[in-house]
């Protein structure tokens, strides 16, 4: 059976990535999880400078799902690569790295910087944080915003990369196609979605920062179905993420068009998810008779359903 | 290393209408366990609720061999999980993840051990009291609550021979206010060159006073905080605790990693 895929010039042992800021700089949870058993890791935001990010309270459950306000918080693009990346590649992780800017000149610095390190598999454009007020998400709502970033990158860098869109968005399919036509070699999504949660006693949000964005299954239909129309709209990869919680829900991602699949708010309920991910993929093929992984990617029959009765 | 156990319920004891001890069966984690660290609970299998619950070990529970055969949590109940938690029943599992977190630092014959409790913050005292009692320090219990119905334990931490000083809001047992008094009188009274360890769990506010009370007679103390934690691995982000740093200002640290228990002197409290 293979499992492997391709991510633009990139292969991945296998679909399953672990999503920006549910894994750390993955160096902690190195001896849990064997992290080269992983498709790839993407790792927290960072920005050219450390951040502190928002006040705590930073998160809350809400009902199959959670509210997230961090604010970025990271230790920079230069001391992960001297403090975090020669870890990552001595344990033979596949190292993705969520890349921040609050200006262009920003996204292609910290590119040029994850570059010139040794270890660097791929970029992830992080033009979707709901949760900071300059940079981010101002690009991703915006088409020329997404297409400039993703140009600017594309001048500095080899590398794959791979803006991850907001869900904010009226057309998210538009935005996959900015993406395609300034260079990107895939798009993931998605980030999370803007959202609220007030506190009915003190009449104040339940997290310091006020918004925050809402991740985890409550989520999922949603991503499924966005994943699905930038599938259609672009011919690059898809990454699709979104409250996936066990291998069938990996499984309708790959179905719906994503050529791999991140999985974010379920490695924080189960941390030793890997392997029964992969398990539970594996015995999907098996029963259903698939030898490569890929031959599942985009495959929902979206036509008329055929009644089993003939009737 | 932490590991994932799906745990029996052993026995659900109520302590009160909203207090209960829950022993689960978990023998590797509970030979793992040392005093201050937690576990990551969930409490219903399923999305809803969807999140674990960080529990500090309250005891660790031995076969009659003397082994370590589960762990029990001291839980109160003020949401959905800890709601599914008090209820509980021998039989049921829940999946429990640990130990996790940086412990206590166990003080030595020389000092003497002073533990500070407000409400649920009993839950880490119980086996640092045992691991100092292994030492032979000479330990106190300052332990305030709203009541006596809700002061537990008492008898456990007697018969390990730690001297009680208890609070109550209400007066119903023990010095009628908040806990800090009574720390406060002692350490004015304590001798200046005896050494003297603070360790102090239990609502914010309390934390803070502790830490400002233990600073001003030049005592060290430890503080184990309770944060909103997502994870337990420092994963997430989500539990950070304001310390100062040496350019003047602060950084945010992950109490599920760099704590739970943080020197109280480092916190820039609120
Ligand atoms: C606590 C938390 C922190 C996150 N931090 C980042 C981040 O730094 N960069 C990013 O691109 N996405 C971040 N995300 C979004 C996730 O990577 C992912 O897109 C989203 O949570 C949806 O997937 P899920 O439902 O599997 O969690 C974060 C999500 C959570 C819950």
């Amino acid at each position: 059976m293979d499992l492997s895929v391709r991510i633009g010039s990139l292969t991945l042992t296998n679909p399953l990535v672990a999503a920006s800021g549910c894994f750390g700089y993955g160096v902690e949870y190195a001896d849990l999880v064997d992290l080269s058993s992983l498709g790839a890791i993407v790792t927290k935001g960072l920005f050219l400078e450390a951040r502190e990010g928002h006040r705590a309270p930073r998160i809350v459950e809400t009902p199959a799902g959670m509210l997230n306000a961090i604010g970025l918080q990271g230790i920079g693009a230069r001391r992960f690569v001297e403090d975090k990346l020669p870890e990552l590649r001595t344990r033979g992780a596949t190292v993705i790295v969520n890349v921040c800017g609050t200006t262009i000149d920003e996204y292609a610095e910290v590119s040029r910087i994850l570059s010139d390190a040794e270890g660097v598999a791929a970029i992830e454009l992080n033009i979707s944080c709901p949760n900071i007020k300059e940079g981010g998400i101002q690009f991703g709502c915006s088409l020329d915003g997404t297409f400039d970033v993703v140009s600017a990158v594309r001048k500095v860098t080899r590398l794959p990369i791979m803006p991850k869109l907001t869900p904010n968005v009226t057309d998210v399919a538009s935005f996959a196609r900015a993406s395609e036509q300034a260079g990107a070699d895939a798009v993931s999504l998605v980030n999370t979605f803007l959202a609220m949660v007030i506190d009915v006693e003190t009449r104040r949000p339940k997290i310091a920062n006020g918004l925050g964005g809402l991740s985890g299954p409550a989520i999922r239909p949603i991503a499924v179905r966005m994943v699905h129309e930038c599938y259609e709209a672009v011919k690059i990869p898809v990454v699709g993420m979104g409250g996936i919680m066990n291998a069938r829900d990996a499984l309708e991602f790959m179905i719906a068009g994503a050529a791999a699949v991140q999985i974010g708010t379920a490695n924080f309920v189960d941390p030793l998810i890997w392997t029964k991910l992969t398990d539970g993929i594996r015995d999907y093929m098996q029963r259903h008779q698939f030898t490569r992984v890929t031959e599942l990617v985009g495959t929902v029959q979206t036509g008329p359903v055929e009644s089993p009765t003939g009737a | 290393m932490p590991f994932d156990v799906a745990a029996d319920v052993m026995a659900n004891t109520r302590l009160s209408a909203d207090y209960n001890v829950l022993a689960l069966s978990a023998p590797a984690i509970a030979a793992a366990a040392t005093p201050g660290q937690f576990v990551m609970v969930k409490a219903a299998s399923g999305d809803d609720p969807l999140l674990r619950r960080p529990f500090s070990v309250f005891e660790v529970l031995r076969d009659a061999a003397g082994a370590p055969a589960g762990l029990s949590l001291l839980n109160k109940r003020i949401g959905p999980s800890t709601e599914l938690l008090y209820r509980a029943q021998p039989g049921d599992t829940v999946a429990c993840f640990g130990p996790l977190g940086r412990p206590f630092t166990v003080a030595d014959r020389s000092a003497q051990a002073w533990m500070v409790a407000g409400g649920v913050g009993l839950a880490p005292f119980a086996t640092l009291a045992d691991a100092l009692g292994a030492r032979s320090v000479s330990t106190t219990l300052f332990y305030g609550a709203r009541s006596r119905a809700e002061l537990f334990y008492l008898d456990f931490f007697r018969r390990l021979g730690v001297e009680l000083v208890l609070t109550t809001e209400d007066g119903s047992l023990g010095e009628r206010g908040r806990i800090i008094a009574p720390l406060d009188r002692r350490l004015a009274a304590h001798a200046p060159h005896a050494p003297l360890m603070v360790y102090a769990c239990g609502p914010e506010g309390m934390l803070a006073a502790c830490a400002k009370t233990a600073a001003r007679y030049g005592r060290p103390c430890e503080v184990s905080v309770e944060r909103i934690m997502g994870c337990g691995m420092g994963g997430c982000y989500s539990c950070v605790v304001p310390m100062r740093n040496d350019r003047g200002s602060f950084h945010h640290v992950r109490s599920c990693i760099a704590g739970p228990v943080l020197p109280a002197d480092q916190i820039l409290w609120e």
